[in-house]
């Protein structure tokens, strides 16, 4: 059974932003996407395990703080020199102004 | 069969090879190294390739089977000896010649050498950077000339490794070259900090063994003895071929916007060249950096692929030193004032604009948050922005509205 994971409220998170949010040992990045839809990838680049919340956002792109590796957060790919490995990437519900996902 | 060649399998020579293939090129492609190894980052030479329990492998650009699946040709240990550019022919040391229709030289950087001084270490590649591991012994005396990024690096691998560190610079400060001075004093305090034993403004009279021990007698008139010398004190561009094929230099090879040699078929990219800038006036400069090799190895495929876009990426380095975390982008003044944001956490951002008020370099040192900031004052440079000092001073102004809309749109579908 996949456990649901409660990680934050919708209002947490202002439009075109990241947050980190630590959970069960994990630590996810949680994406406000302009248009109003949220994604959640894991918190931690491919790189060099840097957490992606305290880089930038820009539309559907986040970048590594550290050495500006890139991901689209949609669809965890990485799209640029230094990050070559993918994101991984959760599905997202929403419900009651909550962001939760599952994790399998 | 004609295609392709590019003499350097380092970041920039492997970049433009993977950017040629993205960008269409079906042709013969040849990249010679002379490492006996497949091109690797450079960047954790001087840091994680010390600290990590097992010496770890290199960091692969581009492995064997991957450049075999981009039907690449990689020659490991390849020298090239000479370039024939009228007959378009590169000659190599076990007696093969190759002919190409466009060549690219990147060819890089060989570090200074200190000159009269036996033993001493240098870290350019991953050898060197094996050789420094076996020797940082937790109780031994390392003295390291040069306080730039190289020296700095290595004084805080050394350090974390428990030896007893002490860093000479001649100039009355470290990071003189491109990093201004509000950020290396927060560099400088926190090797203090850690125990290095940090000696600016002044020279070296003299080194000389004794024994297994170096002695560093310096201008001042101290001794220094340590078990282990080490000098970081800059790189010189790789230019031994293309002057030998009259190619035109100047502190490198020197190439134009579009990163074109003096002769039409052959280009250049990364450490080696020199290019006049236009975000700095077309002031022609050269940069030793991760970021540039990468960003002109792409930019020169496509110059080479028939694009017509200069190359005008804003300069940007970083580095790495116990948990801080220092960034510039732009080029820096080393002693123009500065303008100071102060960060929520106790980080600074440096900005420099320049006599018209534009936005020429930001700088910090401290934790990863800095990353964000610096990233859109690198847009803000690449905008020629012009943002008001108040602006830049205010915290609660955040950098992000200072951009000019076209940039957000341009920056997320490159």
């Amino acid at each position: 059974m996949p456990q649901i994971i409660d990680l934050c409220a919708t209002s947490d998170i202002e439009s075109e932003d990241v947050i980190r949010v630590d959970r069960e040992g994990h630590s996810f990045a949680v994406y406000h996407a302009p248009g109003g839809k949220f994604y959640v990838t894991s918190g931690l680049c491919t790189h060099e395990a840097v957490h992606l919340a305290d880089g930038l956002v820009m539309e559907h792109i986040i970048e590594c703080p550290k050495h500006n590796g890139r991901f689209d957060y949609r669809t965890g790919e990485a799209k640029g020199a230094p990050a070559c490995v993918n994101l991984r990437i959760f599905p997202v519900t929403l419900a009651g102004g909550r962001v939760t996902i599952a994790l399998s | 069969m004609t295609g392709i060649i590019i003499i350097g399998a380092g970041k920039a020579g492997a970049s433009a090879a993977l950017a040629l293939r993205r960008g269409g090129y079906t042709g013969a492609l040849t990249l010679l190294g002379a490492e006996p190894h497949a091109p690797y980052d450079r960047p954790p030479l001087s840091k994680a390739a010390l600290l990590e329990p097992e010496p770890p492998a290199p960091a692969w650009v581009l492995t064997p089977e991957q450049a075999a699946a981009q039907n690449i040709s990689l020659r490991r240990g390849a020298e090239v000896t000479s370039i024939s550019a009228p007959a378009r022919r590169v000659h190599l040391a076990d007696g093969t010649t190759l002919p190409y229709s466009k060549l690219l030289l990147a060819t890089g950087a060989t570090p200074r050498q200190l000159p009269g001084a036996a033993g001493v270490l240098y870290l350019r590649n991953y050898e060197d950077a094996l050789a420094l591991r076996t020797r940082l012994a937790p109780q031994s005396h390392v003295a390291i000339i040069g306080g730039g990024f190289i020296g700095l690096e290595l004084a805080a691998a050394a350090r974390q490794r428990g030896a007893a560190v002490t860093l000479v610079e001649s100039a009355p400060r470290v990071l003189m070259r491109g990093v201004p001075a509000a950020v290396a004093a927060v560099i400088a305090a926190r090797h203090a900090q850690a125990g290095v034993n940090l000696l600016t403004g002044v020279g070296i009279a003299r080194i000389a063994r004794a024994g297994a021990q170096h002695h560093l007698h310096l201008a001042d008139g101290r001794l220094i003895t340590a078990d282990l010398l080490i000098a970081g004190i800059g790189a010189a561009p790789q230019t031994r071929l293309a002057a030998a094929a009259g190619l035109a230099l100047d502190n490198g090879i020197a190439v134009d916007e579009w990163l074109r040699t003096s002769d039409p078929d052959i280009y250049a990219a990364g450490d080696c060249c020199a290019f006049p800038h236009p975000l700095f006036g077309g002031r022609r400069i050269r940069l030793e950096a991760w970021r540039n090799a990468q960003d002109q190895g792409e930019a020169v495929a496509q110059t080479m692929l028939g694009g017509t876009q200069p190359f005008q990426a804003v300069p940007w380095f970083w580095s790495d030193q116990y948990d801080l975390c220092l960034q510039v982008a732009g080029l820096a003044e080393p002693d123009a004032p500065t303008i100071a944001r102060h960060l929520p956490g106790g980080t600074a951002l440096h900005f420099q604009c320049d006599a018209q008020g534009r936005l020429i370099a930001a700088a910090a040192a401290g934790g990863m948050r800095l990353g964000k900031e610096i990233r859109l004052a690198e847009m803000l440079i690449a905008q020629r922005a012009r943002p008001s000092p108040a602006a830049l001073a205010a915290p609660d102004v955040p950098l992000k509205s200072l951009l000019a809309p076209m940039a957000m749109a341009d920056a997320s579908s490159s």
